[in-house]
């Protein structure tokens, strides 16, 4: 009886602090929905718990506010990030898989070197060569395009890695060499036998990358620097909400990260489970 | 066999096929550019007024900002680092306990699926967000500085124009997105581990402090070699946070200079790329050389290791 109660302690006490952490986690995004809904005097009082009804009002304050400053609004620059993000999810996705593939399946000179040399370069950050990334965008007229955003997705390290690992336990040889039997091409045989194999591993991998690329603020802010009125992203519009202007309204603001975070928080509840099993094998951190 | 080796050999020519893309990707995009970058760091190429100047300039930039100057880069390495371990140690520490509990197979916590999600949810959500809406909340108007005016812990002017104050809540901010994913890179870890080692444990009566320290930890070992160099190379190239909250302020004034007390290094670097009167790509160059090397060192240190284990 005694050592059920000091069980039942234990398990309580730990139920405790996992609902201190939760409440941690959710805290700033409910003081974000309230505030978006209150008014800009009423939010400088001091933290709010229950929700006004001035969501709308400030919504329409910051449309109105991004056109009278020319500035790219919402709906442009989550345009804009999808006509990035998506391109370079899957460009990533399938390159990593094909380069995967060559280092699997095939035996040739340099194979080992060229494996080798991905698991090095995985470390090296795109932020310490910044300033010759510039420069490729001027020689090739790249720059304040989103081509150099998307482009780079081809190789991506660290998803060849886990591709890779995912290979070699979850592609069999025998299958590619039964349809080679059949006649099939070496890239037919790619793209219609393994590809479809590689399905869990490439989603997983998809929703990692597409994470990534819509987030990515520094890359973006400086490569499309000279044409951020129409081509802005996602991150740098929200980088435009934050003014230090002395008139700033704080509902505008809030109604703003709001509708950002939106569209994420439901992507991530529907796909939950796969990101942490995703997380679990390692596969982000940045 | 011997057949086999044969036909791959045969097909070879396909291997080089398809990892082509990758490579020829890879040296436009990111081997050219740090070749260029560090060919950079040798040249003065700075903008004076409306036209640009470009000469050889050999170790200047070196030699007059690296390792004289006002030592800028220094301070914000400095500061970048202390940042990271402002919150990289609460963060494994708070990690790891969790990690303990939720497999932890005496007390068995129900709803773990549900916290494990929770808790890693601001990882997934857009940095500058994230910045954004701290910066709102810690405003001089902001709800929270009124909550801590309340509290009696602010004055008028607020938090954000004090330097330790900002340090803090980026630290607590980076620690916030990111316990939540060494969490679950740890318990995948634990339960990775051969659990007859703990059924033989506890056959020879080892408590459970007892497992934690003497089979979990040491096992663990690799995936915290691993969380801490992806981790700290991570932490040097921090961003977003620190850039959208305060943007490296507020100055404050140590030991008779003035300092802006939350600038990162890639701020500092990329401050010398904005367009503007301080542009000065030599500059940013030598300082993204600094950084590099110093990155580069961390994760040599972190394959050393790992090949040690193998």
């Amino acid at each position: 009886m005694e050592k059920k109660q000091k069980l039942s302690g234990t398990v309580i006490f730990r139920h405790i602090i996992c609902i201190i952490l939760v409440l941690l986690a959710l805290f700033p995004f409910y003081v974000l929905i309230i505030n978006s809904t209150l008014e800009s005097n009423v939010i400088k009082q001091g933290i709010h718990m229950l929700p006004g009804s001035h969501f709308f009002e400030n919504y329409k304050n910051l449309m109105i506010k991004t056109s009278a400053t020319s500035t790219v609004n919402l709906w442009q620059a989550m345009r804009n990030s999808l006509i990035v993000t998506v391109p370079t999810t899957a460009l990533q996705v399938y390159f990593a898989s094909l380069t995967a593939y060559g280092l699997t399946v095939y035996q040739f000179k340099g194979r080992d070197f060229a494996w080798g040399f991905i698991y090095a370069i995985m470390m090296i950050p795109t932020q310490v060569s910044i300033v010759g990334l510039i420069k490729v965008c001027s020689i090739t007229n790249m720059y304040g395009t989103f081509w150099p955003l998307i482009l780079p997705a081809i190789a991506a390290p660290t998803t060849v890695y886990f591709m890779k690992q995912y290979m070699q336990s979850g592609l069999s040889i025998e299958i590619i060499e039964a349809a080679r039997i059949d006649g099939a091409g070496e890239f037919m045989t790619f793209n219609t036998i393994a590809l479809p194999l590689l399905k869990p591993a490439m989603a997983t991998q998809a929703i990692f990358a597409f994470v990534a690329s819509w987030n990515n603020l520094y890359t973006p802010s400086i490569l499309l620097a000279t044409r951020t009125d129409t081509k802005a992203t996602m991150p740098m519009f929200i980088e435009s909400l934050k003014s230090n202007d002395k008139k700033r309204d704080f509902g505008e603001i809030y109604a703003g990260l709001l509708l950002t975070v939106i569209p994420l928080i439901i992507a991530y509840l529907a796909l939950s489970k796969y990101i942490v099993a995703g997380v679990a094998l390692g596969g982000v951190k940045e | 066999m011997n057949k086999n080796k044969k036909k791959t050999v045969e097909y070879g020519k396909y291997g080089l096929l398809f990892i082509a893309p990758f490579f020829i990707v890879f040296l436009v995009f990111q081997f050219y550019p740090l070749l260029y970058t560090i060919f950079k760091s040798f040249m003065f190429d700075k903008k004076t007024g409306r036209k640009k100047v470009t000469t050889v300039f050999g170790l200047g930039n070196y030699i007059n900002y690296v390792f004289g100057g006002n030592g800028e880069v220094w301070q914000a390495m400095l500061i970048t680092i202390v940042l990271w371990l402002l919150n990289f140690i609460p963060q494994l520490l708070l990690s790891l306990l969790l990690a303990a509990w939720f497999t932890d197979m005496q007390y068995k916590l129900k709803g773990q699926g549900a916290y494990k999600v929770i808790m890693y949810m601001p990882n997934i959500i857009t940095a500058a967000t994230i910045a954004v809406l701290f910066y709102s909340l810690f405003d001089v108007h902001g709800s929270m500085t009124e909550l801590l005016r309340h509290m009696g812990l602010a004055g008028n002017e607020g938090v954000l124009t004090k330097g330790w104050w900002s340090l803090f809540i980026i630290a607590f901010i980076q620690f916030w997105m990111w316990y939540g994913n060494t969490m679950i890179v740890l318990i995948a870890g634990i339960m990775g581990i051969n659990p007859s080692l703990y059924e033989a444990a506890m056959v020879d009566g080892a408590t459970p402090r007892q497992q934690f320290f003497q089979i979990t930890v040491p096992l663990l070992k690799p995936i915290l070699q691993f969380t801490m160099v992806t981790s700290a190379i991570g932490g040097l190239q921090m961003y977003d946070i620190p850039q959208l909250f305060n943007e490296g302020k507020p100055l404050v004034n140590v030991a008779g200079t003035t300092v802006e007390s939350t600038r990162t290094i890639v701020m500092l670097i990329k401050s010398y790329i904005n367009a503007g009167p301080s542009q000065n790509y030599g500059r940013a160059s030598a300082y993204s050389v600094v950084l590099f090397v110093i990155t580069l060192v961390v994760s040599m240190v972190f394959y050393k290791l790992t090949s040690e284990k193998n």
